[in-house]
């Protein structure tokens, strides 16, 4: 690491420095504000305070109130005048506080975000970023954990992507901001100060949104993962060498457009599927992701995708999340339930 | 020790002091709806004149409208028989680079405002969900769910005015819809912004079958703005001409950077909230025939008949044209629609998906059996 790397907006050099996701993601505003004055962020407390989170910090000092923009508290105004401002060529980027805060936004999001380019025939999209802060794990008490993809992938109309790593905060926000589509950027609140040695001057080019990335090959079994669980998948692999296992882990940095190549690619190579998320299974996307796993992969696995998920209830109590998350234990015992020698078919199982 | 056990006269510190930021009087509404028609005010003929021609036009769209439903070339209709006086002079006082904000009763509005009257129906025949191109003549579609409209014409006008555009937008709302979360979210903002935007809240006296009495117990709906901070009107939604100045002054006030303003017309549904609705259930028809008699186009009428305004020729030229309006609903709606099942994967994204064209493909492959089935039969 250099201690010299001071961001002096060069672009050469491509000097690196550990910055936190939450660094990144300002610096994805900050840089297509700078490139494109229609990029306007609106919000509670993104002004002056620079955001619950920091998130927004100095964007207001740098473009100005009306560029970032303090709102009155309401959700479904903020999101009803970004359709506005986006109908009149605005490219706003929303945030909303913590991801159960979005929920009375959800009449806007749902009734008009994900719909008004199919409504118009595309004569009005919406190139809405829509930041949610979401998923458990810092100790938040009710309404500050939840973990609400579910609700968004169900909504036709809506990318919706959640970034693992502080570069793809950069790049996929990047393209959030550039996406002609209203795109639910889910920011995983327990990786807002993961460190990475990354350069602000010159940033990995931007991830398409759709493409899920292989964080770690291997042969034994795909771990199928987005968000704030690739950090636990990434984990698992490791202490599995102990046991023999080389763990495969897929990042899918996007639920929706789901990237079936990459899965299903990776599947077939091993044969074996576990998804990991943090939001209920019963409902959740594990079921949808798997389902597609099964459709897509049926002749090449040795036994069925399993899903390692939270409990099906409201969000616990900070004292009691750690018994809710999935961590390494449970993802590993799953692994182990995928029965290495194929004892599914014993006893006539099939 | 609690404050209660303080011993000896304490007495706590004055306050900080804080004032209401200004006098609320000025925004508030006039006690009596304003009128214009029949007081022997000042108004311009020729504006009259538009009023009248475009209110036929209104009526006569309206009855086609409704006989088509009864034919069933149309699923729904929600008639303003009876509020074209709003729906006239909200399209007539906005400027071309304006923008409007219909709810689902506002069809005759955005035909008004010159958006082609077969495409208005879009929504309600059914055939898409809107039907015309919202840029073209700044009319955003038709919106069903209540009061939604609201927050988008605030945030239009405050991206317009960030823009430096003297643009305004207008939103229109219905009684019932003022109770939504959004209309107070809009308002709000609009207030907080000084967002060039009206906001006109038809008061039909209904929201399906409820009455004003059980929506709200404010004294006028107009009475609301005072609490944003923002100028409430309140006029007869049935005088086209004062519609037409109260709405003229608010927009000229939001396009000179005044602010938003909240207009409530005093109106009425004639006839029932659509045609899948018994209206007998919740009203008397003496209600009804009362509002009859107030009628827009009887109003109209009068003054222009008091003024000499109205000769044959004026009538009949107002009457041709809705005739021709009509007959041209009439006979493009009768043709069927064409319709292709694969435009359903149309525009959902600005690039398609894999999982959508894997559904399109399978669309495609029950289309091709189906019409190979047919062509075998
Ligand atoms: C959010 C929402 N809730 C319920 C409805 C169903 N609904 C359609 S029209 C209507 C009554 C609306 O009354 P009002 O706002 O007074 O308008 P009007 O129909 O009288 O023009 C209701 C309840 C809806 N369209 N949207």
């Amino acid at each position: 690491m250099s201690t010299a790397a001071v961001d002096t907006g060069t672009g050469t050099g491509a000097a690196r420095k550990p910055a936190t996701m939450a660094q990144a993601l300002t610096r994805a505003m900050r840089d297509a504000m700078a490139e494109d004055g229609r990029v306007h962020v609106l919000g509670e407390d993104v002004g002056t305070l620079g955001g619950v989170f920091r998130v927004t910090d100095g964007l207001a000092k740098e473009f100005g109130d009306d560029r970032c923009t303090d709102t009155p508290l309401a959700e479904a105004g903020i999101l009803g005048a970004a359709v506005g401002m986006a109908m009149y060529g605005l490219r706003p980027v929303v945030e909303m506080q913590f991801d159960a805060f979005a929920y009375p936004a959800f009449e806007q999001l749902i009734s008009h975000v994900s719909r008004m380019r199919n409504r118009t025939r595309g004569a009005l999209p919406l190139p809405i970023t829509i930041r949610v802060p979401y998923g458990g794990g810092i100790g938040g008490v009710e309404h500050h954990s939840d973990s609400s993809e579910a609700y968004y992938m169900a909504t036709p109309g809506l990318h919706v992507v959640a970034p693992a790593t502080v570069a793809d905060a950069y790049g996929l926000l990047r393209a959030a901001i550039a996406s002609d589509d209203p795109v639910i950027f889910l920011e995983p609140k327990r990786l807002y100060w993961s460190k990475a040695d990354w350069s602000a001057q010159a940033p990995e080019p931007v991830a398409p949104i759709g493409r899920a990335a292989v964080r770690r090959t291997g042969t034994s079994a795909t771990l199928v993962t987005y968000g704030p669980s690739v950090p636990v998948c990434l984990e698992t692999a490791e202490a599995g060498r102990s046991e023999g296992w080389d763990l495969e882990v897929v990042d899918l940095r996007s639920l929706v457009p789901f990237d079936d190549e990459t899965v299903c690619a990776s599947v077939r190579r091993t044969g074996r599927a576990v998804v990991v998320h943090e939001s209920g299974g019963f409902g959740g996307p594990g079921g949808e992701i798997a389902a597609r796993i099964s459709e897509r992969c049926f002749h090449y696995l040795e036994a069925p995708v399993l899903r390692v998920a939270g409990f099906d209830i409201p969000y616990p109590p900070p004292m009691l999340e750690r018994h809710h998350l999935p961590g390494v234990d449970r993802v590993l015992d799953a692994v182990g339930r995928l029965q290495w020698e194929s004892q599914w078919t014993e006893g006539g199982g099939r | 020790m609690t404050v209660l056990e303080q011993p000896g006269d304490w007495r706590p510190a004055p306050p900080p002091s804080w004032r209401p930021r200004t006098d609320a009087t000025p925004l508030l509404p006039d006690e009596e709806p304003y009128r214009l028609l029949g007081t022997g005010a000042q108004l311009d003929p020729e504006l009259l004149r538009e009023l009248y021609a475009q209110l036929i036009r209104g009526r006569r769209y309206n009855q086609q409208a409704t006989a088509l439903t009864k034919q069933g070339r149309l699923a729904v209709y929600p008639s303003s028989v009876g509020q074209e006086a709003c729906q006239v002079a909200a399209a007539l006082a906005l400027a071309d680079r304006d923008w409007l904000f219909p709810s689902y009763r506002d069809t005759f509005a955005a035909v008004a405002r010159g958006v082609d009257s077969v495409q208005a129906l879009s929504l309600l025949r059914g055939d898409w969900h809107s039907g015309y191109d919202p840029h073209q003549h700044r009319v955003a579609p038709l919106c069903t769910p209540l009061a939604t409209q609201l927050p988008h014409a605030v945030g239009l006008a405050h991206a317009a005015r960030l823009a430096g555009d003297d643009v305004v937008a207008l939103a229109l709302v219905g009684d019932g819809g003022t109770s939504e979360g959004d209309f107070h979210e809009a308002l709000n903002f609009a207030a907080v912004w000084q967002a060039p935007v009206v906001f006109l809240v038809q008061n039909n006296g209904f929201a399906i079958s409820v009455p004003l009495a059980k929506q709200t117990a404010a004294p006028s709906l107009a009475h609301k703005a005072v609490g944003y901070g923002m100028p409430g009107r309140l006029v007869d939604g049935n005088d086209a001409a004062a519609v037409h100045e109260v709405l003229t002054g608010a927009i000229d006030r939001a396009r000179r950077g005044g602010g938003p303003t909240l207009v409530e017309a005093v109106t009425y549904r004639i006839e029932a909230h659509t045609n899948a609705d018994d209206a007998t259930r919740y009203r008397a028809d003496a209600e009804v025939a009362a509002w009859r008699e107030h009628d827009p186009i009887t109003l109209l009428e009068r003054e222009l008949t008091s003024r000499e305004l109205l000769d044959d020729d004026v009538i009949r030229t107002a009457r041709d044209a809705a005739e021709r309006l009509a007959a041209d609903l009439r006979d493009r709606m009768n043709e069927n629609p064409e319709l292709d099942p694969m435009s359903l994967f149309d525009h959902v994204y600005a690039q398609q998906t894999s999982q959508l064209r894997e559904q399109a493909a399978q669309l495609q492959a029950e289309l091709d059996a189906e019409g190979a089935e047919g062509e075998e039969r």
